[in-house]
């Protein structure tokens, strides 16, 4: 691996901090809904930790994340990295979504190094350029244009356009969910290798059980409206881990049943 | 993984370079791009293909000479000139094509046009010169009409060039204001809110059916009518941008600012490039919509250019200029329409094989 790029220590500052946070959406005029997204979350993600977000569709996952990155802002409670609370969005949380959301207009390698244009400092650190195309494995494809790439490679470089600017948190919003299972666990491989090259802090949102246990430290598992944690699950299996050992498949069917609410 | 890679066809040179061999399961079905149909390895022409020009220079120059017994000789001798030289030149073509593969690719693409457009003046000699079935003079011949093209020509030439600047003029005008209000309109509530309403109700109006306010307004005819094509060019392309800058996926912008951008990186880096295939529509109908405000400001006002030459022309019943001059507009417009088609396949190149053209 690239040297330069390999941290060993995850960087100071860099754990994530939710604190009973809550998000309404304002009710609509015409339904007259009000949707209480999140109620009461709160956890924490160590620096360098890697954990999962597990729970059924609409438990509020992707709202959570969107207050993360600060896109969005909790209607109450409080969110922090370090010792720093978030106000919106900038380079130190980085978002990846389940569509790599390239910028068609740009090539594979002006879009990865489209962070550091936004930051001011392409022309510092152009070098990191050619060294993060290098970590996805991209070479020769750094002067092609995103319609050209498969879903596997395009989300390549969505994850080296968000590490490019070394951001503290990763942010994954169903990253692998767009892809067919085999390049899906190639690629989780990949996240995990990243990962432990840069120790970034990672929060994955997913609704694969499998895809959860096998990269986190922890798993957090969500209900559904309004969304609450329900559970954490804490892991201390080796990496890489094996898909059908006795350990994988008995947490995977115990946490199957923690999600099939209601039905017990 | 070479083999494999060859074994499926992706070995073609024009690719780039493989990645290294961990990545091969995923490599990219890199689509080969749209194939066009002409880039095959040039075949023969055609023989019906080859001697379709030949053949109708040959009936349009018979027909010239019998037509042409009684017509004033300057006028005949012009156009016999002219057929018998696209004769010679397509015979030569033909001759020589085997030899040049391009000239071949070309001669393929446009020698069934090129002999319609021959077989056009036939006609048109038929109904004119030889059965004088249109009344003169308002149906000259094609002999009148190219000798008014070549007799005037220095005039045609000087009229097109003042029409040029003119269109220079208030075209860039009429975009760099476009485009300013339309990003601002798409871009700030505030802007929308404010602008919106203006751009509904003046932009629809001619901006011809401000001749008679320009006259009055301003100090020549040539900063009215630099005035009016800004308009009439400002109007679709302030519709389009801000329609193509409101319109930016929000995801887009949501990853610039996860990348830490600000708000000039989101304007500039994100929500333009996002907008370019709208506002070169914009930019399109602008053109259309300037090269008629052109004609009738040059019409009623401007002391030059096309537009004046044609109802200049018309004033002393030559319509051989009259015609003479639209071919020239024709020409004139239609290259300016293609250098703007140029400009969007060069900035636009990133869209090739996302959408069809």
């Amino acid at each position: 691996m690239v040297a330069t790029l390999v941290s060993g220590v995850a960087k100071e500052g860099s754990s994530l901090h939710v604190a009973n946070v809550t998000k309404d959406f304002a009710a609509n005029e015409r339904t007259n809904l009000r949707t209480l997204a999140l109620d009461g979350v709160s956890f924490s993600v160590a620096a360098g930790e890697f954990v999962s977000i597990i729970g059924p569709s609409a438990c509020g996952k992707s709202t959570l994340l969107r207050l993360i990155a600060g896109l969005d802002f909790p209607s109450s409670g409080e969110l922090r990295v370090g010792s720093e609370a978030i106000t919106g969005a900038n380079a130190e949380r980085g978002l990846v979504f389940q569509d790599p959301n390239l910028f068609p207009w740009l090539t594979v390698r002006r879009n990865i190094r489209s962070g550091l244009v936004a930051l001011g400092v392409a022309r510092e650190k152009h070098h990191e350029v050619d060294e993060f195309i290098r970590l996805v494995g991209l070479e020769g494809f750094a002067d092609v244009y995103p319609h050209h790439l498969s879903g596997g490679m395009a989300q390549r470089v969505a994850l080296a356009r968000a590490l490019i600017t070394h951001p503290k948190v990763l942010l994954l919003d169903e990253p692998l969910g767009a892809l067919d299972a085999f390049t899906r666990m190639q690629m989780q491989d990949e996240v995990l290798r990243l990962w432990q090259a840069r120790l970034t802090t990672m929060l994955l949102v997913t609704h694969d059980i499998d895809e959860a246990i096998y990269m986190s430290d922890r798993i957090l598992i969500m209900t559904p409206r309004p969304g609450r944690i329900d559970r954490i699950i804490s892991l201390d299996m080796e990496r890489p881990r094996d898909r059908s050992h006795p350990d994988f498949l008995r947490l995977r069917s115990e946490i199957l049943q923690l999600l099939d609410f209601g039905r017990r | 993984m070479t083999s494999a890679r060859e074994d499926f066809g992706l070995s073609n040179n024009a690719r780039p370079t493989p990645a290294p061999s961990r990545w091969s399961q995923d490599m990219p079905t890199l689509s080969p791009g749209p194939q066009k149909r002409d880039e095959r390895p040039a075949e023969k022409v055609p023989g019906g293909t080859l001697l379709a020009v030949p053949g109708a220079g040959v009936v349009a120059l018979g027909l010239h000479l019998f037509a042409s017994a009684n017509e004033p000789p300057a006028e005949a001798l012009l156009y016999t000139y002219f057929l018998s030289g696209l004769l010679i030149a397509t015979v030569v073509a033909a001759a020589i094509q085997p030899l040049w593969s391009g000239l071949r690719q070309w001669m393929r693409n446009t020698c069934p046009l090129i002999a319609a457009a021959v077989l056009f003046l036939i006609g048109w000699e038929l109904v004119t010169s030889v059965l004088h079935l249109l009344p003169l003079p308002y149906f000259p011949g094609p002999s009148g009409v190219l000798l008014s093209l070549v007799n005037d020509g220095a005039v045609l030439f000087d009229s097109t060039w003042h029409s040029l600047l003119l269109l220079l003029g208030g075209y860039s005008l009429g975009v760099v204001v476009g485009l300013i209000s339309g990003i601002c309109i798409g871009w700030f509530p505030h802007a929308r809110y404010w602008g919106m309403p203006i751009l509904k109700i003046v932009g629809p109006i001619p901006a011809t059916a401000w001749i008679p306010l320009a006259m009055v307004l301003s100090p020549s005819a040539m900063f009215s009518a630099i005035g009016l094509i800004a308009l009439a060019v400002w109007f679709p392309v302030t519709m389009l941008t801000a329609s193509g800058i409101s319109n930016t996926r929000a995801s887009y912008l949501d990853v610039a600012r996860t990348l830490g951008a600000g708000r000039i990186y989101l304007i500039f880096n994100v929500a333009i490039p996002a907008a370019l295939p709208s506002i070169f529509i914009g930019l399109f109908m602008g053109l259309g919509a300037s090269f008629l405000t052109l004609v009738v400001a040059e019409t009623v006002g401007v002391k030059s250019g096309l537009g004046w030459y044609v109802s200049w022309a018309q004033g002393w019943a030559e319509y051989g200029k009259v015609y003479a001059a639209l071919l020239i507009m024709a020409a004139f417009f239609s290259t300016i329409m293609t250098a703007l088609f140029k400009v969007r396949d060069r900035v636009l190149a990133w869209q090739k094989g996302v959408i069809k053209w």
